[in-house]
Parts: C-alpha cells; structure tokens; sequence
C-alpha cells in the first residue's frame, strides 16, 4: 500500500519537476513527510539506505552481546542482558517496518545484508572478549547510538522519527545497565578494574569512529542536512560525545587511551588525538576482526528459521482453505 | 505475495478509556501469530492493555493528492466554530 507511482510526471518548462520546489518547502517549513507523498527518488533512496544500515546495526549488535548471556556473572546482569538483546531485535523491527513503508521489502533487505551489498556499524565487527566488554557496549557503544538517535527523532521522514522516538527511550536503559556494570568493575578488585581499563582501551576508539568520517570526508552529509534527515553533522556528534563520557570516565578512575586528550579551557571541549581512519576504512569495508564471523551467524539464522516460515504460512494457507470450504450438510 | 510473511498494523489501546492508537506494523504468516509478534515487539514495557492487529492490505488509505479536495472545505467553513459568533461578553454561560 506504500509504494509509489512515479509516471505522469508533468515537468515545468525549464525541465524541473514542481513537486520537488513544493517538497523542499515542506521540509524547510519543518513539516513531516509520510509514506505516500511526493518525495525526490534520492530522498528516497538515502532513507532506504540510512534506515536499512540502522536496522541491520541493531541485529548484527545483537550477536556480540548474546556471546555472553549464558555467562553473565549474576542473576541480575543476566536478566538485564536478555532485556537489553531483546530490545535491540525490537530497534531492527521496528526500523525495517520504517524502511519498508519507503518500498522496499524486508526479504530484499536481509538478503543484502547477509550477500554483502548492505553495511552496518562497523563497530560490531570487533569481539567481546571479556565480561567487562558487555558493560562498554551499553556505556559507550549505546551512548554514541544515542547521540546520533536523538536528533533523528525529529528527522523529516514521520515514521523513520516515530521509531527513533521508541528507540531512544529504550537505549537509555541500555546506557544506565552497562555504565552501572563498569563501575561495579571499577570498583572492585584490582583484576576487575583491569578488566574494565582493558575494554575501556579496546572500545573508545572504535566508539569514537561510530560518528563515521570527518565532515570533509564525508559523502552524504550536505545533503542529508538539507532534507533535515540529519540535524547535526558527524563532527558535532563526535564532540558531544566525547565531552559526555570523559567525564564519566574520569568519575570512576578509568583512563581514556589517548596521550592527546587535554581540555581546551577556553572551549570548555575536551580535544583527542588523530583518529586511525585508516583501520575505520579497513573494518567498514569488510576487514575487520568479526566481519565474516558475524555475516555467518545471520546467515545461519536466516536459511536456519526458513522452514520455521514456510511452515507457518503453509499452515495459514491450509486454514485459510478450510475455512472456506462449504460445511457439510 | 506467495512466499512473502503478510505485513500486519498494529493499534494499542495504552489504558482503558482510550481509543487503540496505530504503534507500527510486524510480519507474521496469521493473525494468531501477528498478535503475539506485536505483543514482543511493542509493549515489552507496560505500553498496553490490548492489542489489534489487521493485515496492511486490508487498510484502505487517502490519497495525499486528495488533501485539498478532502480537507480544505472544512478549513474554509470557519462558522462551524463557536468562535465564529459573536456574543457580548456580559453573556455568561454560553
């Protein structure tokens, strides 16, 4: 019911579409764009890619995580862990719902996500080594998500913000639990807080490359600024981020891996060192130390679950036709 | 649509005394199934007392195209409005 018709097009004498002027005042007026309006066929397409990427971070997340449900040291990180791998199969549903009222369907979107052609944060491609990783996850991978997802919560595309909307909500708890775990690290034993220095070491570089390139570098972000998709560029979010957790760091003794970190006093920001661009580059493109580990395990989950679907739609079929059968008298 | 699982809507009833409100949409091969998808996806945190569900096509939608013809004669009638009459202000009750 979503799709839609791109013929007829009655093009203004100068060769331009009108319906483009009329879309572009809308997004300026800060009005929402809904499934069935006019909407230029690159809008569409970096939706459909932006949101298709999101939701597949969000299943691909699920797998270093879920490395360490049945290992959580107590009851109680166990059961915030299951929540918190839940939730984020809920973000991946209800992002590629927000993907597919754009036309694109959701069996076209898994079968390019696990053949190659669809990327996802590259921040998943890195392993969970130890137990103190799970708790850097939800405090910094989680915390970087949220920087990005605020702002996307009054992106120009309703039901993409609608999502967001729900996500944020629940990534917060994802923050609290894993900040909460790491200062239970950081104040325990002096193994524990190894532990947590040593993930703290691992994680923050690649947290901070979450925001992607630099904004000289980066492609898309102009024009996704101009249609209010994005309302902060990557550079922005990196900074806001960075001046969020080094404090949080710093509160509970841990050092952030980075000689360069000093505070600009006359800013008030906390300013790092280089970003290695080239291991970001390395990783997106595929080589990173979990790419081909992860892409197997959905793929797995994908040719494993198939019966399971061709099995409940065999049995709607079935239903269906005996209902309809006349009753016997 | 053969080998596709069928979209579902899903509305949310949040408490009783409120009308059932669209939340979003899951995949599922029947109504049985749709309803216990969207139990999982939406309302893992008290977000409500009863779910509908109701296959996306069986929605029939406006046209946003239609917009003026539909709505714009009800913003033109500004006399539908109580503030379209005028009454002194020593009136009271009204």
């Amino acid at each position: 019911m979503y799709t839609q018709a791109l013929n007829n097009l009655d093009l203004a004498p100068d060769g331009t579409d009108p319906r483009e002027a009329r879309f572009m005042a809308r997004i300026d007026a800060e009005e929402r764009i809904e499934p069935n309006d006019f909407m230029p066929e690159a809008y569409r397409k970096t939706l459909v890619r932006q949101i298709a990427q999101h939701a597949h971070s969000e299943i691909i997340g699920m797998l270093p995580e879920g490395n360490w449900i049945t290992r959580a040291p107590t009851l109680r990180r166990k059961a915030a862990l299951l929540a918190k791998v839940q939730d984020e199969g809920g973000h991946g549903l209800y992002l590629y719902c927000a993907a597919e009222t754009l036309g694109k369907s959701r069996e076209a979107m898994m079968d390019e996500l696990v053949d190659g052609r669809a990327k996802y944060s590259s921040i998943f491609n890195y392993p969970t080594l130890t137990w103190a990783d799970i708790g850097m996850i939800g405090w910094l991978v989680d915390g970087a998500a949220i920087m990005n997802q605020i702002p996307l919560c009054r992106c120009s595309y309703g039901p993409y913000a609608r999502a967001m909307i729900r996500i944020c909500k629940e990534e917060s708890f994802h923050q609290r639990q894993g900040y909460e775990q790491i200062m239970t690290l950081a104040a325990g034993s002096p193994e524990q807080k190894a532990m947590a220095q040593d993930a703290l070491d691992r994680w923050w570089w690649p947290s901070i490359m979450m925001f992607g390139p630099s904004d000289s570098e980066s492609v898309h972000s102009e024009k996704s600024m101009a249609w209010k998709i994005k309302r902060f560029t990557n550079d922005e979010l990196r900074q806001k981020f960075i001046d969020a957790t080094v404090p949080q760091a710093h509160r509970i003794g841990l050092t952030i891996p980075d000689p360069d970190l000093r505070l600009d006093e006359e800013t008030g920001h906390w300013q790092i060192g280089p970003i290695d661009w080239e291991e970001f580059k390395r990783v997106l493109s595929g080589d990173g130390p979990c790419n081909a580990d992860r892409i197997a395990a959905r793929k797995a989950a994908q040719e494993n679950g198939a019966w399971v679907r061709e099995a409940a739609l065999a049995h709607a079929e079935k239903r269906k036709a005996r209902a309809a059968e006349p009753i016997a008298a | 649509m053969s080998g596709l699982t069928p979209l579902w809507e899903v509305f949310i009833r949040t408490r009783n005394g409120m009308a059932h409100r669209h939340v979003g949409s899951v995949h599922a091969a029947d109504a049985a199934l749709a309803l216990q998808a969207a139990r999982d996806v939406y309302t893992r945190r008290g977000e409500g007392l009863s779910i509908w569900v109701v296959p996306s096509n069986a929605i029939t939608a406006s046209d946003p195209a239609d917009k003026d013809e539909l709505f714009e004669p009800a913003t033109s009638k500004a006399y539908r409005h109580p503030s379209f009459y005028d009454i002194p202000d020593d009136i009271e009750n009204m």
